[in-house]
């Protein structure tokens, strides 16, 4: 496995008010790895997507993106440089139809210089990436209106949109929330596909047994710090882990 | 026994499911039945100067440059998601280039119309970026603001006539070249942005009214493409100030009126939001309406937000939205 | 010495026309566009009580205020609620209702109706003459602004902290739904909010109008001047729209006596224009920029 790091967060933290939702986190994404964020509910965990994305600014703390500092940069730029992320609440642009959904990415700049300025008809390009991800063309799904999709094509139309940006780094935020365990089955070998092609990616998860499935490591934020880091079964073991979950039992 | 209810089904005619798509140019039926609609306006529209006498030709040539603003606040606040509540800043911006040029530099109509066209899109779209990074409602509030600031400044500081206005412009040859050049610039523009909300381009105005904060996510910057989308609809409100300017032969402060801020909402309310056609269908219905009613002073405008009023609280989905459903779909009342 | 007083003047002044909006916008996140129409329709009603029905100027006020906080609520009650949530169709139908004030009021011909046009209709200031301060001449009229100004400002400031519908009111500010699930209702907020901010904006107007005279055009230039202060400050801000209508007096008297009266105007564009540019969220804005910004 290569040890590159793509992704150094340093000390980030942010307070919103009296809340500190996020604070001194640090950690390192790898290239070509599956790292999984977990955590109780309310830990900071989409706090940190949105920090290190640049939907919001951090307080203190570094990211470095393949060594670029992106601290304090708009979010399309950020998605233009390769580190793009996906929604949890699900909200396609729900007047078009599933394909459409697709052009907006297809026209950023980045997809136009990575292309060359030979991506041809972008509908054509929509719906070939629609139907690598899963959507049958025979049954005319692309074609339907997002907003009738139900939500296992949507939790995948909105991972098309990152694929159609020609991503390197993808951080998916709960892709596995309100799925069935068979939608879930369908959705990791196209995971474990997009870590073959090269893609980097980084899954904010609580269906755990799932995600220990694809990550190679994991990270566990709690309250907004991190306090462990390391592969899914020994992290698992800790104590202080298990408490973060389950809490600890004892009466005092 | 359970008892009975009646609900409305609607279905939609069966001659508009077979021309989804490709399937629309196989057969001369359906291909009438999407054409008709389209044809029959362009004809209407075509036809109409023909069909009416001296006084109302006027009030066509002034529904057109209502119709041109409406159809770009149409298209700003339904497909870009900015309420513009300045139409007058494009009148006045547009219509005073091209007198100015035309008073001071002597060139003629044909020369300054385009000129002020661009110009006048330039200027709106420069004072309006500042609010374009932020939220909505910001520029919704410069956009009203706008038009009264230029009021304030140019009585100030007294240039381009002040108060009085400049007259004695170059006006346009004859009456008919006067509607149908209005009338061709409310169907090119009509048709042009019909096609453009469909282009890539279109699409992107419409994601970043529907869901911001995705497209930011898509690599697409929001403020560019606001500021294209601006651009566009100032094109055409600049187009209508320049051509009004030389319909009359003078330009003053009244160009900056609120009449062309408010007429066109209403049209569009009650023309039907979204639907482009809607809005130039429903200018050309309140004009002569707000003409006849000159002779009663302020009393037309109160009387059109008193119709907008109406409309946005009864029947928002305004005219054209329903004909087009009704067009398309038949309902029927069925006992459950 | 007399910019210093008259600053201190024009800021109170812009201070009570914002008030009313920002309070409105801070607690429904509705801009009321009907606010300046609501202003000059207060003082035409004062100006009809007192000098067609020849009613007590004490009363022609109170009767006017009254008037102007049920106007808007009714603007609230049967037209706003049917929108919330829609922001087009707030703003334009909020737009609508200003226009429908401003224009009829200058409506002439229709069931006898004279319309008030022209400069004629004048408020008498509530004390003539003048008062010699630090050697400036100042009308009483000016001092009871500022000293209305220093009432209403600490009035609200006290009812929305120490009453149970002003923390309400506070509440539904801050977070809506969280509000809501304590009990608050917020439509009712709304209303009160709608209510007590007409009522400001018609108390703006009887202090303010009686410097002057009172035409319908007016109706725009206070709505411009409580949305450059509200903007200035922050929209929704407390502190941001006091401070910005220090701000805003300041800078505007300083311009007229610095470069003359015609460029004020230029000053407040200047002024909005920077700080979008630069600050958008207002001096004191509550949002951070970045939320601000789209």
């Amino acid at each position: 496995m290569e040890k590159e790091p793509v992704l150094q967060v340093n000390g980030l933290s942010k307070a919103f008010g009296g809340v500190q939702a996020v604070l001194d986190v640090d950690f390192t994404l790898f290239k070509g790895e599956i790292l999984g964020i977990i955590g109780p509910n309310g830990a900071g965990k989409t706090t940190l997507v949105n920090l290190v994305t640049g939907f919001v600014k951090p307080d203190a703390g570094s990211v470095l993106f393949k060594g670029k500092n992106i601290k304090g940069l708009q979010p399309h730029k950020i998605a233009n440089l390769g580190l793009v992320r996906t929604f949890q609440v699900m909200r396609p642009y729900h007047s078009l139809a599933a394909f459409k959904n697709l052009i907006v990415p297809l026209n950023s700049p980045r997809v136009r210089r990575t292309s060359g300025g030979k991506l041809g008809d972008t509908d054509l390009v929509a719906i070939d990436i629609l139907e690598q991800i899963g959507f049958e063309r025979d049954a005319r799904v692309p074609y339907k209106i997002a907003s009738s999709l139900p939500l296992g094509y949507l939790k995948r139309l909105e991972l098309a949109r990152c694929i159609a940006l020609r991503p390197e780094v993808i951080l998916c935020d709960e892709v596995f929330s309100g799925l069935s365990m068979s939608e879930i089955a369908s959705m990791i070998p196209l995971l474990e596909k997009l870590q073959m092609e090269g893609i980097t990616i980084m899954m904010i998860e609580h269906r755990l047994r799932e995600l220990f499935r694809l990550a190679d490591r994991v990270v566990v934020i709690n309250f907004g710090k991190k306090i462990a880091e390391g592969i899914p079964k020994e992290v698992m073991e800790r104590e202080d882990v298990k408490a973060a979950y389950l809490g600890t039992g004892k009466r005092k | 026994m359970t008892e009975k209810e009646r609900r409305k089904k609607r279905f939609d005619r069966s001659v508009k499911v077979r021309c989804e798509g490709l399937y629309a140019i196989s057969s001369w039926r359906e291909m009438g039945f999407l054409a008709m609609p389209r044809i029959l306006l362009i004809l209407g529209l075509l036809i109409l100067p023909i069909t009416l006498d001296m006084y109302w030709q006027r009030v066509l040539c002034i529904a057109g440059i209502y119709a041109l603003l409406a159809l770009s606040f149409d298209f700003l606040a339904e497909y870009v998601g900015l309420v513009c509540l300045g139409g007058a800043m494009f009148i006045g911006f547009g219509g005073y280039t091209s007198g100015v040029l035309n008073a001071y530099f002597g060139w003629s109509p044909i020369v300054t119309i385009p000129i002020a066209t661009l110009g006048g899109a330039v200027m709106s779209t420069l004072v309006l970026i500042p609010c374009l990074r932020l939220r909505g409602i910001y520029f919704a509030i410069v956009s009203f603001m706008l038009p009264l600031f230029s009021v304030y400044i140019i009585t100030a500081v007294g240039i381009f006539g002040s108060t009085e206005g400049i007259s004695a412009l170059d006006t346009l040859p004859n009456i008919w070249v006067e509607q149908y050049v209005i009338i061709g610039a409310i169907i090119v523009a009509l048709f042009g942005i019909r096609r453009l909300v469909n282009e890539d381009i279109g699409l992107i105005f419409r994601g970043i009214k529907d869901n911001d904060q995705a497209v930011r996510a898509s690599g697409i910057s929001i403020t560019a493409y606001r500021i294209k989308a601006v651009f566009i609809a100032s094109l055409i409100g600049s187009f209508a100030g320049a051509y009004l300017s030389h319909l009359y032969g003078w330009l003053g402060l009244s160009l900056f009126a609120m009449d062309f801020s408010i007429l066109p909402i209403a049209a569009c309310v009650m023309g039907g939001m979204g639907t482009l056609v809607g809005p130039v269908i429903g200018a050309i219905i309140l004009t002569p309406m707000s003409e006849a009613l000159r002779g009663f002073g302020q009393l037309r405008v109160v009387l059109y937000c008193l119709v907008l009023i109406g409309f946005i609280l009864y029947k928002p989905e305004g005219l054209m939205n329903y004909l087009e459903r009704k067009y398309h779909q038949f309902e029927r009342w069925e006992v459950v | 010495m007399d910019i210093l007083i008259y600053g201190t003047v024009n800021s109170i002044i812009f201070a009570l026309i914002a008030v009313g909006f920002s309070l409105v916008y801070g607690v429904s996140r509705i801009p009321n566009f009907a606010h300046g129409s609501i202003y000059v329709l207060a003082g035409f009603l004062t100006w009809s009580f007192i000098n067609d029905l020849k009613m007590n100027y004490a009363l022609a006020v109170l009767i006017s205020l009254a008037i102007a906080s049920i106007i808007g609520l009714i603007i609230y009650r049967f037209i706003l609620i049917r929108l919330r949530g829609l922001p087009t169709s707030e703003i334009i139908a909020s737009f609508a209702v200003s226009l429908i004030i401003l224009e009829g009021l200058r409506m002439q011909g229709i069931a006898g109706f004279k319309g008030f046009i022209g400069p004629f209709y004048v408020l008498q200031p509530f004390i003539g003459g003048k008062m010699n301060i630090f050697g400036v001449f100042v009308d009483y009229q000016r001092l009871i602004i500022i000293a209305g100004g220093v009432v209403v400002i600490t009035f609200i400031w006290l009812f929305t902290h120490y009453t149970k519908t002003g923390l309400s009111l506070r509440a539904i500010a801050q977070d809506e739904r969280a509000a809501m699930m304590l009990g608050v209702n917020s439509d009712r907020m709304a209303m009160v909010s709608l209510s007590i901010g007409s009522a400001l904006a018609g108390l703006a107007a009887v202090l303010i109008l009686p410097l002057g005279n009172i035409a319908a055009e007016q109706g725009y230039r206070v709505l411009v001047y409580a949305l450059a202060v509200c903007i200035i400050g922050g929209l929704g801000s407390w502190a941001g729209t006091i401070l910005a209508s220090f701000a805003l007096g300041f800078s505007m008297i300083t311009s007229t006596a610095v470069f003359g009266a015609l460029w004020e105007n230029v000053v407040l564009i200047g002024t909005i224009i920077l700080i979008l540019l630069f600050k958008p969220s207002g001096l004191m804005g509550k949002q951070k920029e970045l939320e601000e910004r789209v």
